[in-house]
């Protein structure tokens, strides 16, 4: 069984997969990235703080919509585990 | 010294506060929790006005140049030293050399780390608090940056076996997700309809995302206004007054739309009414509160809310009185 990892969002704030609202997603579903890569932005005390994958692997999921508020240590994306 | 390894997400100097400024636009600043930063001070024998670091949500990591004793207090968080974890509310000592970080928390907003002797950079207008609209006091007038390093007042002798004295728990903060703010109604409440000033104290309302130093943005229901000729000076929508004095703690709602409660770097003044005031006791609490957790409002009276600061400055007493006899 694969394992999948969860991220979490590490404060409330606003959840945003776009650098700015004219650019690509910083991340798809399906990618598959390296431990560091940043997958979203959250947006707190109007500051932008990026999100960062603390694991290598397949992104399966993003569990926020672009722009929603998230709540502290709501999942906001779940990655498929390789080694 | 301390030096700063990792900042964490917005870490500043805060004391209890910048005071006689205010009639020239000057908030006092100053912790947003000032109980928790009272006792933070309290436990490692500063007095309770001593400048501390506040921190949000994620705190920083900081190494040690001088033995000393540390506390944490205010939210609920992991917190170590040399990868160790440490109690909260509770007097710790310090080796030089040693790193103390912040982990995750799991309630509450804000920590407050005291270290004996008070963090010692220079005080301006009377006040350590750092007010980063202007600039002023702390470090720079900003957040912590990596690299930074905080000079570290002399400690007093007389402290020195203070180590470990924990905060009984009746003494502590406890964060929930759900409080009851209480309010003191007015100035300008009579602008709103009879009700919107029903639904002002019988409804929940919801901390958002946009909650900060300035003030938190509370949501959930709309807030009508009476119809009325706007006042010569006064804007065009109906929750706006000719301009008059906010209150810290002050409540408005722009278009009825949202509430702001001003904080402690608040806004001193503008064009919006004045529809109640949070107590100080409550602006700890409310202090610690994130989205999406929830308030409820109270009105009490002025006496009633004089009385609950009369009754943190007795605890916050009783605090020193305990310590001073096991020590």
């Amino acid at each position: 069984m694969p394992e999948i990892s969860e991220i979490a969002a590490p404060f409330p704030g606003v959840f945003y997969r776009r650098a700015n609202p004219d650019s690509a997603p910083l991340a798809e579903p399906g990618q598959v990235i390296a431990v560091g890569r940043v997958i979203a932005l959250i947006e707190v005390m109007k500051m932008f703080h990026e999100v960062q994958s603390a694991v290598a692997g397949k992104i399966t999921e993003f569990c926020a919509e672009d722009g929603d508020a998230v709540a502290m240590g709501q999942i906001i994306a779940k990655i498929e585990r390789q080694s | 010294m301390i030096t700063v390894i990792q900042p964490g997400l917005y870490t500043t100097v805060q004391d209890q506060g910048r005071f006689g400024f205010y009639g020239v636009g000057f908030p006092p600043s100053g912790s947003m929790d000032l109980y928790s930063s009272a006792v933070a001070n309290i436990l490692v024998g500063n007095p309770a006005h001593a400048a501390v670091l506040e921190t949000t949500f994620v705190g920083p990591t900081l190494e040690f140049e001088r033995n000393g004793r540390i506390a944490v207090t205010g939210a609920t968080a992991d917190i170590t030293i040399d990868g160790v974890s440490i109690q909260p509310w509770t007097s710790i000592e310090i080796k030089k050399g040693q790193v103390l970080a912040f982990g995750g928390i799991s309630a509450g907003v804000r920590n407050y780390l005291a270290i004996s002797g008070g963090i010692g950079v220079q005080p301006v207008m009377g006040s350590r608090s750092t007010y980063v609209a202007s600039n002023l006091g702390g470090v720079e007038g900003r957040a912590l940056l990596p690299g930074d390093r905080l000079e570290v007042l002399a400690d007093s002798e007389s402290h020195t076996n203070r180590n470990r004295f924990e905060t009984p728990e009746y003494l502590r903060v406890s964060p929930l997700q759900h409080h009851v703010i209480r309010i003191v109604p007015g100035l300008c409440n009579y602008l709103l309809d009879s009700k919107s000033q029903q639904l002002l104290t019988a409804e929940t309302f919801t901390v958002s995302t946009e909650a900060n130093r300035t003030g938190y943005r509370l949501t959930g229901h709309q807030l009508n206004f009476i119809e009325r000729e706007q006042p010569f000076g006064a804007g065009s929508d109906p929750s706006n007054v000719v301009n008059l004095g906010y209150p810290v703690g002050s409540l408005q709602a722009p278009s009825g739309t949202e509430l702001i409660c001003l904080m402690r770097d608040a806004v001193t003044g503008g064009g919006y009414a004045t529809l109640a005031t949070v107590i100080s006791v409550d602006l700890d609490i409310l202090a610690q509160m994130k989205f999406p957790e929830t308030v409820s409002f109270e009105a009490i009276s002025m006496e009633a809310a004089l009385q609950l600061r009369a009754q943190r400055g007795k605890r916050l007493q009783s605090l020193v009185e305990l310590i001073d006899a096991v020590t």
